[in-house]
Formats: structure tokens, C-alpha cells, sequence
């Protein structure tokens, strides 16, 4: 059973010719099957454990470890980590002018599998996962996310998601922007995934509003660059109703 | 009085749509168009014409230093019915299609010993291309060819240039009412040679002219294809793809004449940089003249920037005399392959190579296709991959 783990992660970033830690000490295990939730005041740091997961190079590590089913995520490229069994949904997917979702999806789907999936079942199988998540066929021969509105850009993200089927998937912030049907159906797509018991979760969401549709296992409190408090569902309930102040002003129990 | 207005295209790019009401594109030249290089005053650099191009570096070009000391190899293969000659600076035929715009194109013109005519007869369609190679071996040199099709004749030709050379040309193409011709022309020189040349073509009425420009090597290729019409009803399609790496000066200066009514042009420009120095410069004029009406018009310039250090100068410049026209349109814009691309790209599995394999691929590929011979197209897409290989290295 694939296996996440955090273990006492520190990062920091560069800006203006200083060194910020943003993360102090994060610890936290995600299952394949379960369904963690991170919830969190703006800039408590949740995107930077998301991003640093996954390899984005600007941000660094300066102490802990992240493993997956024991093997030492931090030392591999970020390419490598997808192919290790990581998906990070991103909060604000890119553009890339020139590549075709579908010559895209496909490249990405043969670098995962590590064989290029028969001609005739691929077609087929992102017919069907991008007639699921309501996304038009025209978007195949569309240019990556080049022009896309918000909710074309995170249903995109979620169609990735199906076809590449990781063995733990970071959604960042996949709820923000979304109305509330495009939240149905992305929020589907998700449970869909969450359904196949072969993936692990890890749900970065500022809002209590997408729990509604995704009912979490775990769900922790991100506050001050850590995890401020653990729970199970009933936690959501209580920062839907009192907010996040209590860990703002750092009256948290840790 | 000219009404300019300026409109931003691009970080590095600045377009002008100017309705005239005499052409500046005629008149801002340094000196009206001659095939005699005494016209031209030597270019010091701030000329218009000239402020993009590293002087320094067309070995004597355009300065009247560079003496000729050695032609390339230029091996012709055509199909039968073509001819092919080789013929004197008498031979009337020469200096129809247009007159050398600057002092290089006039140098050339003026120093030329020998000129390449090839004719197609005209109703004659040929099945296969018309092969031209012409392999540098050092040296200076100056040329002239004229491709000539008569009327209702149709016709494709790839010239290929490689090896090491000192080159200043003039390049005509003469098409007969209703022919058809393209015209493939791929700059694969070594990073040490020095292309300069114009290829005018006066395109008849209601034919049809194609131009491919490939350019990869060199360290300076300046080019100037130019279209003419010489009647209503034609068509001109100039496209253009290039691959500017560390140290070389690319330059393409198109211009597209309108003269004549109910023509059409269609101009598309594709390139990529990478490495430091490496510079690319796109200049696309059309001119809409008073006669021109029902014209219909449209240019476009992109340029990817694949790493740090490069730079691209890409100006569009539209200029309408006459307001009775089909559509005229121009856009330019100049982006970059960007980290955070790559780290998506990567993020889903795909290794950094490969990224930018795709991204430059597929930014390329509608061009390439236009090309539409499979054995130019076929080492076109490997000569890029090739060029990204490097980088990556």
C-alpha cells in the first residue's frame, strides 16, 4: 500500500535577498485510499507543502524528509516524482502555447506508464474521462490551458487526474474560482478517483464548501507554516462555524 | 500626411499600422532602389535599413572590402523540360522581377560574374521539385539566379544551402500569369558563413507564389524576400521558420508590395532562440498602394525564447493607401519557454528534454507542414531536434 510521508519538513523560500522558512516542521502520513484535508488561513504556507512535495524549484528544503513507500521523494526530479506515483493539481495550471491537450495528455500518459498506451483504448478511455468531467472534445486539439476560464483550467487538471491515476494526489486549492456547478462536477471527478480505494489524498483547501461534496477521513488545521490541530470530519464543522482565528492568533493547541 | 499609430506587440516588438498617403516604407530607405552599388552610400549602422545588422560582421559586404575569391559548388538537378543556363550580366532576362533595395543587394549586383537562369515552359507541370545545392567551401562570393515560369506552368523548387561561404546574392522569381511556384529555401549553413541576399518575385496575374525560408546556421544570414504583382488576382504566401542559437544574427525583411488589386498575401514568420547572443530580427512590411483595392492581407511574426541572453527584434508595418480593401491584419509577439512550464510539463511525468522537445515542436509544427515536400519537412523537424539536443547538452 503506496504511502506518503512527512516527516519534520522544513522549507524556505528567497525574496528580496532574504531567506523566509514558511514551513516549520511539517509532519504528516497520507494512506493510498484516504482522504486528508488541509485546511488553512491565506498564507499559512499549505501551497509552499504542496509545491515543495511535488519539486518546484523555488522553493528549499532545509531539514526533514518525504518519502514514498520508503523511497526519499527529495531527491528526485520532479518528473521522476510523477512517475514515482505524485500528482499535484494545480491551483493556477499553465499555459503551454503550442502543445495540444491531447499530444500533451498522451506524452504525459506514456512518461507515467512508461509504455505508450494502444492507439485505439487511449482515444477511447480521454473520449469518456473528458465526456465525464463535461469538458468539449474541441479541447483536445486546444493549446494547454491557452486560453481556458478557470474552470476549464481545473476540470483540465482533474482530467489529468483520471488518466494518470497516481498513487497520491495533492489537489491545491482546486475548489477556488469554481461556481457551484463546476464544483459538482470537479468535486465527481475527485470521488470517482477517491472510489477506486487506489489513491491517497491530500485536499489543500482555504473554503469548508468543497468537504460538502468530498468527505475527508482526516482533516488538519494549517496554521504558522505546521499542522496546528488534527481531527476527523467534525473538525471542518467547528472552522466552518468559528473560522480560523483562534490559529491565526496563535492561541492554537499544537 | 502620414497618421502613425503605434500599437505595442510584444516585450521586445513594436508594430505600426500607418495610413499614408506617401509610402514611408519607399522613403525611409537610405537611397532609392539601384542596381548600382556607386548609389548607395556606405551604411555606418543608424540607417533604418541597416540598424539591426552587426556591420562589423558581414566581412566586407557592405563596404566594397570583400572582394570574390571563390563561388560555392551549386549542383542543379531538374526534371526534364526545365532548362537551365548559365548566362552573362547581359542577358536581358535579368533585373525584371526588382531592383536592388540596399547597398549589399546592389554590391551583388553590381559584382556578379555569371548568373543561374532556369526556365520552366510554360503549361509545364512538373511532378517533382527542382533540386538546387549550393555548397559553401570558404570564400567570398556574389550571385544571381532567375527561376522563370511561364504562364499556367507549375513548379517546386528547394534550394539548400551548406558548407562555409561569403555570400551576396540576388535571387529572382518570374511567374507567368496563372503558375504556380514554391520555393523552399533552407539556410543550413556552418556557424561561420555570411548569407546576405534578396529574393524578389514578381508574381503574374492570378498565380501563385510560395516561399519557405529554413534558417538555421550562419553567423549573419540577412534575407529580404520580397513580392510584387504584376497583375490583379495573384497570390503570395511567404513563410518562415528559424532556429537562432548562441551567437548568430538571423534577420528576415519581408516585404510584400501591393500594386495591384485583388491580390492576396499571407505572411508567417516562426522562430526560436536560445543561447546567449543569439539574435533574431523579423521586419514585416506590406504596402497597400492607392491601385490595390479588394487587397487582402495578413502577417504574423512568433518567436519563442527558450533561454536567457537571447533577443528578438520584430517589427510589423502595415501601410494602407487605400481604404477599399478585403482585410489587412498583422500580430507579433514574442514569448518565453518559462520555468514554470517546465516544472508543469514535468510535473506530469514528462522528463525536461522532452518538455522542451514538445513545446518547440508543436510551436513549429503548423509551419512545417506548410511545406509539404516530406524529405525537407522530414529534416526539418530532425535539424530542430538536433539544435534542442545541443541545448539540452
Amino acid at each position: 500500500m503506496a504511502t506518503l510521508e512527512i516527516r519534520d519538513l522544513h522549507v524556505s523560500v528567497e525574496a528580496d535577498n532574504a531567506t523566509k522558512e514558511i514551513l516549520k516542521g511539517v509532519d504528516l502520513t497520507v494512506k493510498q485510499g484516504e482522504t486528508h484535508a488541509i485546511m488553512g488561513p491565506n498564507g499559512s504556507g499549505k501551497s509552499t507543502l504542496a509545491y515543495s512535495v511535488a519539486g518546484h524549484p523555488k522553493y528549499q528544503i532545509t531539514s526533514g524528509t518525504v518519502t514514498i513507500d520508503g523511497e526519499d521523494v527529495l531527491e528526485m526530479s520532479v518528473d521522476e516524482r510523477a512517475r514515482a506515483g505524485l500528482f499535484l493539481a494545480m491551483q493556477y495550471p499553465v499555459e503551454v502555447p503550442g502543445v495540444t491537450v491531447s499530444n500533451f495528455l498522451r506524452t504525459s500518459a506514456t512518461a507515467i506508464r512508461g509504455e505508450a498506451p494502444k492507439l485505439r483504448t487511449w482515444v477511447k478511455e480521454v473520449k469518456e474521462a473528458m465526456a465525464r468531467l463535461n469538458i468539449d472534445p474541441a479541447f483536445a486539439e486546444r493549446s494547454v490551458n491557452e486560453g481556458f476560464s478557470g474552470g476549464e483550467k481545473k476540470r483540465h487538471e482533474i482530467l489529468q487526474l483520471e488518466l494518470l491515476r497516481p498513487k497520491i494526489a495533492i489537489l491545491d486549492e482546486t475548489d477556488s474560482g469554481l461556481d457551484v456547478d463546476a464544483l459538482r462536477i470537479v468535486s465527481e471527478g475527485v470521488n470517482r478517483i477517491r472510489e477506486t480505494g487506489e489513491v491517497g489524498t491530500l485536499l489543500i483547501t482555504h473554503y469548508t464548501r468543497i468537504l460538502r461534496y468530498i468527505k475527508p477521513d482526516h482533516v488538519h488545521v494549517f496554521a504558522g507554516g505546521r499542522i496546528a490541530e488534527s481531527g476527523g470530519p467534525e473538525l471542518a464543522d467547528k472552522l466552518e462555524e468559528e473560522g480560523y482565528a483562534a490559529y491565526v492568533k496563535g492561541g492554537a493547541s499544537a | 500626411m502620414a497618421d502613425a499609430q503605434k500599437i505595442p506587440a510584444g516585450s521586445t516588438a513594436a508594430g505600426s499600422i500607418a495610413v499614408a498617403a506617401e509610402s514611408t516604407v519607399a522613403t525611409r530607405m537610405s537611397a532609392p532602389p539601384s542596381f548600382d552599388v556607386a548609389d548607395f552610400p556606405v551604411p555606418h549602422g543608424r540607417e533604418e535599413e541597416w540598424r539591426f545588422t552587426p556591420l562589423a560582421r558581414t566581412r566586407g559586404l557592405h563596404d566594397g572590402s570583400a572582394t570574390a575569391t571563390g563561388e560555392p559548388k551549386t549542383a542543379i538537378t531538374a526534371p526534364d523540360g526545365v532548362t537551365v543556363e548559365t548566362v552573362g550580366r547581359g542577358d536581358a532576362r535579368l533585373g525584371r522581377a526588382g531592383t536592388p533595395v540596399d547597398r549589399i543587394a546592389a554590391q551583388a549586383y553590381s559584382s556578379f560574374e555569371k548568373a543561374t537562369v532556369v526556365t520552366v515552359p510554360k503549361d509545364t507541370q512538373l511532378t517533382e521539385p527542382i533540386r538546387v545545392s549550393v555548397h559553401g567551401e570558404g570564400g567570398v562570393s556574389y550571385g544571381h539566379q532567375l527561376i522563370e515560369l511561364g504562364a499556367f506552368a507549375e513548379a517546386v523548387v528547394v534550394i539548400d544551402h551548406t558548407g562555409d561561404a561569403v555570400l551576396a546574392e540576388n535571387t529572382e522569381y518570374v511567374l507567368g500569369d496563372g503558375a504556380k511556384l514554391t520555393v523552399v529555401s533552407v539556410q543550413d549553413w556552418a556557424d561561420s558563413a555570411v548569407h546576405v541576399a534578396q529574393q524578389s518575385a514578381l508574381i503574374g496575374r492570378d498565380a501563385t507564389f510560395k516561399s519557405v525560408i529554413v534558417t538555421f546556421g550562419g553567423d549573419l544570414v540577412r534575407l529580404h524576400p520580397r513580392a510584387n504583382y504584376a497583375g490583379p488576382g495573384a497570390e503570395a504566401e511567404l513563410y518562415g521558420l528559424y532556429f537562432t542559437d548562441a551567437g548568430q544574427h538571423q534577420e528576415h525583411r519581408l516585404f510584400v508590395d501591393h500594386d495591384a488589386p485583388h491580390c492576396r498575401s499571407n505572411v508567417a514568420y516562426k522562430g526560436a532562440l536560445q543561447g546567449a547572443d543569439a539574435h533574431a530580427v523579423w521586419i514585416g512590411d506590406v504596402l497597400i498602394r492607392k491601385a490595390a483595392e479588394g487587397t487582402d492581407t495578413y502577417e504574423l511574426n512568433r518567436n519563442l525564447v527558450l533561454t536567457d541572453g537571447a533577443r528578438v527584434d520584430s517589427v510589423p508595418n502595415l501601410e494602407i493607401e487605400t481604404g477599399e480593401i478585403v482585410g489587412a491584419g498583422h500580430a507579433s509577439a514574442t514569448g518565453r519557454f518559462e520555468d514554470e512550464q517546465l516544472f508543469y510539463l514535468m510535473a506530469r511525468g514528462i522528463p525536461a528534454d522532452e518538455a522542451r522537445r514538445l513545446v518547440v515542436r508543436g510551436f513549429f509544427a503548423e509551419l512545417v507542414q506548410q511545406i509539404g515536400i516530406e524529405d525537407v519537412e522530414q529534416r526539418l523537424i530532425e535539424k530542430i531536434e538536433a539544435e534542442l539536443e545541443a541545448s539540452v547538452a
